[in-house]
């Protein structure tokens, strides 16, 4: 097996706390039947439980839930912690409820991939694995 | 029946034969299988042999009569309209405010008060787990003050008030009495609902703090509270919304619903009450989805099988305690960030399903809330939907327009009889708690959340400017702007409030409320004492955390 067929593992966490978890669960279902790794933390996560989890999933990617508005908040430090554990290569995502205005800010933070509501779960699978092989092409 | 069933069947059987057939092969259907939004499936033509209305008198009967299956009115809304009750919050509890004055200046008969996640959670605002949070989704409230700034000028004795509050809602409901009482309102004139459903919290929106059993501990002391001290007041609005929101069909969300309800019952009978003394006070509160006979239906079903159990299985005797009143909510689910102008249509369809439901009141989402917190011009053109349909539609005109549709009385009779067999499968799991604690709701839910958006995915089902009729232009809609200083001015508020007030009562009516919580007695007398010395919201969930722990959920996808 090369390592471009291993499965991509996915760590959907829901920081921050609002409790709605539907989109992360129908995330974490359809990445799992698309044949990755899915870790799902459920809901009200810490940045620092969030970053503990993906160290020791040794994720590739790991995906933010959040509705709850407090994303411009929560969000960069994420990215930012993942950083300072050297996790930089991950891919970071982000899916709920995200004003247009908030989107620029946030990729500059380091979120990759910004998925909001009427995002099928094909344009997150696709996302994924492109970057994943764009990666693997460095 | 029988008798003349033959020759109906026969003509039944001709037409398939004839004119059907013919007529298939020149046009085949557009589907080959057509089905709700719940995933049922849905037959070509609904006809006198669907229903049970044979037994009309036993199962459908006149409005205001058992089983209340054309409602719970004996005029329907020919007497009066339901309530207009447009949820609102957001920020400080100043700018809350003057969004109640302005909604009821623009003609709106109720309130409805949305709190912030911190407060949902029994947070103050400057607490470290509300970074980022403050007034969000919500007006945060963390002590009486922001209470009193709430409902400042706001006629408390003749608008009836809702709170969205589950696990601190002991607490706020005694902040909203304690306001009352500083005015010098009696407490038999104050109306209003609070939602303190906590068991769908467990199911569905996972706002619960404690344990199980010492919440539903909290929910019975608030209803026998209610039940001797405040005669109007809905002491739990048993809601099916964030089960929908959260994916079930429309079947689980009134299965579950009901099932919670009893549960409910079930509690306060245990601590010694009388089913006809709390009973008329419970209300329900359900999700108005996008298929419109579908939700109807559902509605019809509810009030059925409620008086049937409050009336078979607890022995009610009131009629009052059988009666199944419910607010409805449009679908925030089914709203779309892309074009939400659209949004304004789909909005009118669920509003006008929830009306010829019977709804008691009813909230209109507005277009833009995929996108952000509603705009004041948003919310404006939500709260006219109600008013088109009642003023203008005619459908308020007579009672229960859609019964005798052989489509909606077979849904209906579908929809009963899958609420009574998902009863019995609750019942195996050995009742509602185990159920939540197994896992069981949140897996049904979590399966048809799955199935839902595979059929959006794979185009099996249309959603308007999602996966087809796609438009790119660019969104223009307004943003609400908030006060910037709102987060400081809160906790300021805060450190003022605990500057300002006598600590030692403070410190002593926590202790007593923690001797109650420890103990057996009513913990709401306590509470109030604790909030009217201004201990904060959090200060009075910290010594239920202590003494109650905190509850994590098993992970399920």
């Amino acid at each position: 097996m090369t390592q471009f067929e291993q499965k991509i593992r996915v760590l959907i966490a829901k920081p921050g706390l609002d409790g709605h978890d539907r989109g992360a669960k129908v995330v974490a279902r359809a990445l799992r039947d698309a044949g990755m790794e899915v870790i799902y933390t459920g809901i009200r996560q810490t940045p620092e439980m969030i970053i503990e989890s993906s160290l020791q999933e040794d994720v590739d990617v790991v995906g933010l839930s959040i509705l709850s508005g407090a994303h411009m908040a929560l969000l960069p430090i994420i990215t930012q912690q993942l950083r300072e554990n050297d996790m930089e290569d991950v891919l970071v995502l982000a899916g709920g409820i995200i004003p247009d205005e908030d989107v620029a800010a946030l990729q500059e933070a380091g979120v990759k991939g910004i998925f909001t509501p009427g995002a099928s779960t094909q344009e997150i699978i696709d996302f994924i694995q492109t970057s994943m092989a764009q990666k693997e092409a460095l | 029946m029988t008798d003349n069933q033959s020759p109906y069947l026969k003509s039944r059987e001709d037409w398939e034969e004839t004119t059907l057939k013919k007529h298939l092969e020149r046009r085949p259907e557009r589907k080959e299988k057509f089905v709700t939004t719940s995933s049922t499936p849905i037959e070509r033509l609904y006809t006198p042999k669907d229903t049970n209305a044979e037994e009309y008198l036993e199962n459908i009967n006149l409005p205001g009569q058992y089983p209340f299956t054309r409602g719970v009115h004996a005029t329907g809304y020919r007497g009066k309209l339901w309530t207009m009750r447009m949820f609102a919050g957001f920020g400080t509890a100043e700018e809350t405010n003057q969004r109640f004055q302005y909604l009821l200046e623009q003609g709106q008969t109720g309130l409805s008060v949305a709190f912030d996640m911190p407060t949902l959670y029994g947070y103050d605002t400057d607490a470290p787990q509300a970074l980022g949070e403050f007034g969000k989704c919500g007006v945060a409230i963390s002590s009486l003050k922001d209470m009193e700034i709430l409902l400042d000028g706001l006629p408390l004795d003749q608008v009836t008030t809702s709170m969205t509050i589950n696990s601190p809602a002991a607490i706020i409901w005694a902040m909203y009495i304690a306001v009352a009482d500083n005015r010098g309102i009696p407490r038999n004139k104050l109306g209003g609902t609070i939602q303190n459903d906590i068991l769908k919290e467990y199911i569905a929106q996972k706002e619960f703090i404690f344990p199980p059993k010492p919440s539903m501990r909290l929910v019975t002391d608030t209803v026998e509270f209610g039940t001797n001290e405040l005669p109007l007041w809905n002491t739990i609005s048993i809601s099916g919304y964030h089960i929908r929101e959260a994916g079930s069909t429309a079947a689980q969300e009134l299965a579950f619903t009901l099932v919670d309800g009893i549960e409910y019952v079930k509690w306060a009978i245990e601590r010694g009450l009388d089913v006809d003394d709390f009973a008329p006070r419970l209300s329900f509160f359900f999700n108005a989805h996008n298929d419109f006979f579908e939700e109807v239906a559902k509605y019809r079903a509810a009030r059925r099988v409620w008086a049937r159990v409050m009336k078979e299985k607890f022995g009610a005797k009131n009629p009052r305690s059988l009666l199944l009143r419910f607010h409805s909510q449009t679908a925030g689910v089914s709203l779309t960030a892309q074009q939400p102008e659209n949004n304004v249509a789909r909005v009118a369809i669920q509003a006008l399903a929830a009306v010829m439901g019977g709804t008691q009141s009813l909230h209109t989402n507005s277009m833009d809330e995929a996108l952000a917190l509603p705009s004041e011009l948003a919310v404006r053109v939500a709260l006219r939907t109600q008013q088109i349909i009642a003023h203008e539609s005619g459908v308020a005109n007579t009672i229960d327009p859609l019964g005798g549709s052989y489509f909606v009385e077979e849904l209906t009779d579908r929809m009963e009889a899958q609420t009574w067999d998902y009863f019995q499968k609750i019942e195996d799991l050995g009742g509602v708690l185990p159920a939540i604690e197994a896992g069981f709701f949140q897996q049904e839910i979590a399966d048809s959340a799955y199935v839902y958006q595979r059929e959006i995915d794979d185009r099996e089902r249309t959603i308007v400017g999602i996966n087809d009729f796609v438009n790119d232009e660019p969104v223009q809609i307004p943003i609400l702007d908030m006060d910037p200083q709102g987060y400081e001015t809160q906790c300021a508020r805060i450190e003022e409030v605990k500057a300002a007030r006598d600590n030692e009562t403070v410190a002593r009516c926590l202790a007593n409320l923690r001797a109650a919580a420890e103990g057996t007695d009513n913990t709401m007398p306590f509470i109030l004492d604790a909030v009217k010395a201004y201990a904060t919201l959090q200060e009075v969930m910290d010594v239920f955390r202590d003494v109650f722990g905190e509850y994590h959920e098993p992970a399920i996808i």
